[in-house]
């Protein structure tokens, strides 16, 4: 009689015959869920990760902007009109010869041109403006919760002025401006594809589900608003808007008519791929269970085309921001005191203000143009990475 | 193939309806009338206003009709009688405004076409021959960066570029001196000078488009039977690749026509603003801000006719090329 053998290890808990191959880990194989394998395909694009990091870090700015900003988007300096940027430096010479670490930018001397009363302005090496990092400067409420005059970087006195970036046409800061115009611009994009989201989806699965005479509506309804030029629309919309409103009000209403013509593409891939699974297995299994319409759509199906839905909204985001840019740049989305890239933009609208100072344009084109990159390529990830289970 | 040719029309149709209906709506926008702004501008500047003449003109453009028997008198003066509404900022009926400034939209965004195809075509075969080469790396960034850059923007760009290196200032379609002169070689070659700006800031977004498609379907050509045994035959190389594929993957260039025409359309009106080009967008911007909305709606109007008009042709021209749409 032989004895019964106990088994004093962990209890097994893989699959008699094992899946894995081996030395492989449990979640590279079919064990792993959709969202994992999403995951997989997508860490594997290396530019979609990097365009994703850039887009965590300007909405980064946008949250923390008052603390990033040196200065604040509306303090005037009439002496430092279109003055050029000034770069950072790192030792400096003391007054006894020796050179030492201190970080700091040099200031200007500006001579006047009496004949076009234009200010020119000359690095001045013997003006030093010590700089430094939580810097206390002018006071601002952060997120309307409290008062607090830290800086994350700006001159180590709150009188003296840095400009890394240069000056506009009243002395205002154009970095501090640029941060600020990052709150704006970044959120009027994911506010507007919120949006448009909303109608997209609805539309979408509404014309996919039913198809027939509803389909036949909302594709109509697509193809005329689609085939419509976007810039005159934007521009005939954009321009009712009553010059008394508050700028909040200006703001969401620019994101609205911005995202009123950006959920047709939307649309349009929820409805292909409703047609694709209206007859799948699980869905008619749902169907047959007795779950009802709203259930079929909001529980069985949509939850599966998340991962398109997401990577679609991402596309859409840089023509948002595009968008609103164009409007205030043409003067009739947002206005100042609001400020937006757009809005700083408009300073930049003749060619001889460009020559006069650059920096004007390049900085605020900069910034709409990696955030528009930077979209293209994080969506462009994510949609191929959105079906983890083609080839 | 002249069933499909009538089909097509008759489904324009209801889509010409619905833009005209936008169209509509953003005439009607805006708070009040014309009729109450003129008055107020008038009072302004101290003119007298006629009551009598008012009158006139509220029964006339019958502002205290219902809405839709407004739209309906808007739409039949147009379809009838070519009468677009008055612009009451230039004291001029709206159809001897807008004609030339469309013409010039359509011949810019033309031109605009004529180089997306132009670019596009050779790079694109470029690119699907010689994939991940270092040609096809640099043509997809310029692309990238291409779609990525606000068509203002390139526009600032390119005339500060010009501005300072070049010396020239690149404003408008013609230089001060030809303006008003007679039709001539010179005149035409500064046009030329003038236009590649615009045709370049306009074209870029749909050049880099267009290159990615056609670098997709090449690829899926190339790889099919018929070329290997083309190949296998002992074709030289560019018959192999330009008799059959290349053909083949053209249709996405007739379809352009379609998707790429309102793409052009709307970046000609911000281009033209910023440059001061005379085409419908300067003029339209500046009808929006001054409230003068029959001008403004009927702009928006034709510029949606016209990608219609554009969707059409290239559906005719697609169906022409491809039985396989004429027999669905």
């Amino acid at each position: 009689m032989t004895v019964h053998s106990f088994i004093d290890d962990e209890l097994e808990t893989a699959p008699a015959i094992s899946a894995l191959r081996t030395g492989e880990a449990v979640e590279t194989t079919a064990a792993a869920g959709q969202w994992t394998l999403i995951w997989h395909k997508f860490r594997q694009n290396k530019v979609a990760i990097f365009a994703g990091a850039v887009i965590l870090f300007l909405y980064f700015v946008a949250i923390f902007a008052e603390f990033l900003a040196p200065a604040l988007p509306e303090a005037s300096r009439p002496q430092f009109t279109y003055a050029p940027p000034q770069a950072i430096s790192f030792f400096a010479t003391a007054e006894d010869g020796s050179t030492q670490f201190l970080p700091h930018v040099q200031g200007y001397t500006q001579t006047v041109d009496q004949a076009s009363l234009r200010r020119t302005f000359v690095v001045d090496d013997s003006l030093v403006v010590p700089i430094g990092f939580f810097v206390h400067g002018p006071k601002y409420r952060m997120w309307g919760l409290f008062d607090t005059d830290l800086h994350l970087l700006g001159p180590l006195k709150s009188t003296d002025t840095m400009y890394l970036m240069g000056s506009d046409k009243l002395g205002r800061d154009l970095l501090s401006r640029l941060i600020y115009g990052t709150r704006i611009s970044m959120s009027i994009g994911l506010i507007g594809v919120l949006f448009s989201l909303v109608l997209g989806v609805t539309l979408g699965s509404l014309s996919g589900f039913y198809g027939g005479w509803v389909d036949m509506i909302i594709q109509r309804g697509i193809e005329i608003i689609s085939s419509m030029p976007t810039i005159p629309l934007w521009l005939g919309l954009a321009a009712a808007i009553p010059i008394t409103w508050s700028p909040l009000q200006v703001y969401f209403i620019i994101t609205l008519i911005v995202s009123l013509f950006g959920w047709t593409g939307l649309a349009r891939e929820v409805r292909g791929r409703f047609f694709a699974l209206r007859t799948e297995d699980f869905v008619t299994a749902a169907r047959l269970d007795g779950s009802r319409e709203r259930r079929l759509i909001f529980r069985h199906i949509l939850p599966s085309l998340t991962s398109h839905i997401l990577a679609v909204v991402t596309l859409a985001l840089p023509t948002m921001i595009v968008a609103e840019t164009a409007l205030s740049f043409l003067g009739i989305g947002l206005k100042p005191p609001v400020v937006s890239w757009g809005v700083l933009l408009q300073d930049a609208q003749n060619v001889r203000t460009i020559a006069t100072a650059p920096w004007l344009l390049i900085w605020p084109a900069g910034a709409v143009v990696i955030a528009v990159l930077s979209f293209n390529f994080l969506g462009d990830g994510m949609r191929d990475a959105a079906d983890p289970y083609e080839s | 193939m002249l069933r499909y040719i009538i089909k097509r029309l008759l489904y324009m149709i209801p889509t010409l309806l619905g833009i005209s209906m936008i169209a509509f709506v953003i005439i009607q926008l805006p708070p009040g009338d014309y009729l109450t702004s003129l008055i107020s501008r008038m009072t302004q500047n101290g003119e007298n206003v006629d009551p009598a003449q008012i009158a006139q003109m509220r029964a006339i453009y019958g502002f205290d009709d219902p809405i839709w028997v407004q739209y309906f008198k808007w739409i039949t003066g147009i379809l009838l009688r070519g009468d677009f509404g008055y612009s009451f900022e230039w004291n001029r009926p709206v159809s001897e405004l807008i004609w030339q400034r469309m013409g010039a939209t359509l011949s810019v965004s033309l031109a605009a076409l004529l180089f997306v195809w132009a670019v596009s075509l050779p790079i694109g075969i470029y690119s699907a021959m010689r994939r991940h080469s270092v040609g096809d790396h640099i043509a997809t960034f310029f692309g990238f960066i291409g779609l990525a850059i606000p068509n203002f923007i390139l526009a600032l760009t390119l005339m500060y570029v010009s501005y300072k290196y070049l010396g020239q200032n690149v404003g408008g379609l013609q230089s001060q001196e030809f303006i008003d002169a007679p039709a001539s070689w010179a005149k035409f070659v500064d046009l030329l000078a003038h236009l590649w700006i615009p045709v370049v800031v306009i074209g870029t977004a749909g050049t880099a488009s267009l290159i990615r498609i056609l670098r997709a379907n090449l690829t899926d050509e190339l790889s099919k039977p018929y070329v290997i045994t083309a190949k296998a035959k002992g074709l030289p190389e560019y018959k192999v690749v330009l008799k059959y594929p290349v053909r083949i993957a053209l249709n996405p260039f007739v379809s352009a026509i379609g998707w790429v025409l309102p793409n052009l359309i709307s970046g000609v009106t911000i281009t033209a603003i910023v440059l001061n080009l005379p085409t419908a967008g300067p003029l339209l911007l500046r009808a929006l801000i001054s409230q003068d909305m029959y001008l403004a709606g009927s702009f928006i109007l034709l510029m949606g006719s016209l990608t219609l008009v554009g969707m059409l042709i290239s559906d005719i021209l697609l169906a022409l090329l491809d039985p396989r749409i004429r027999f669905n």
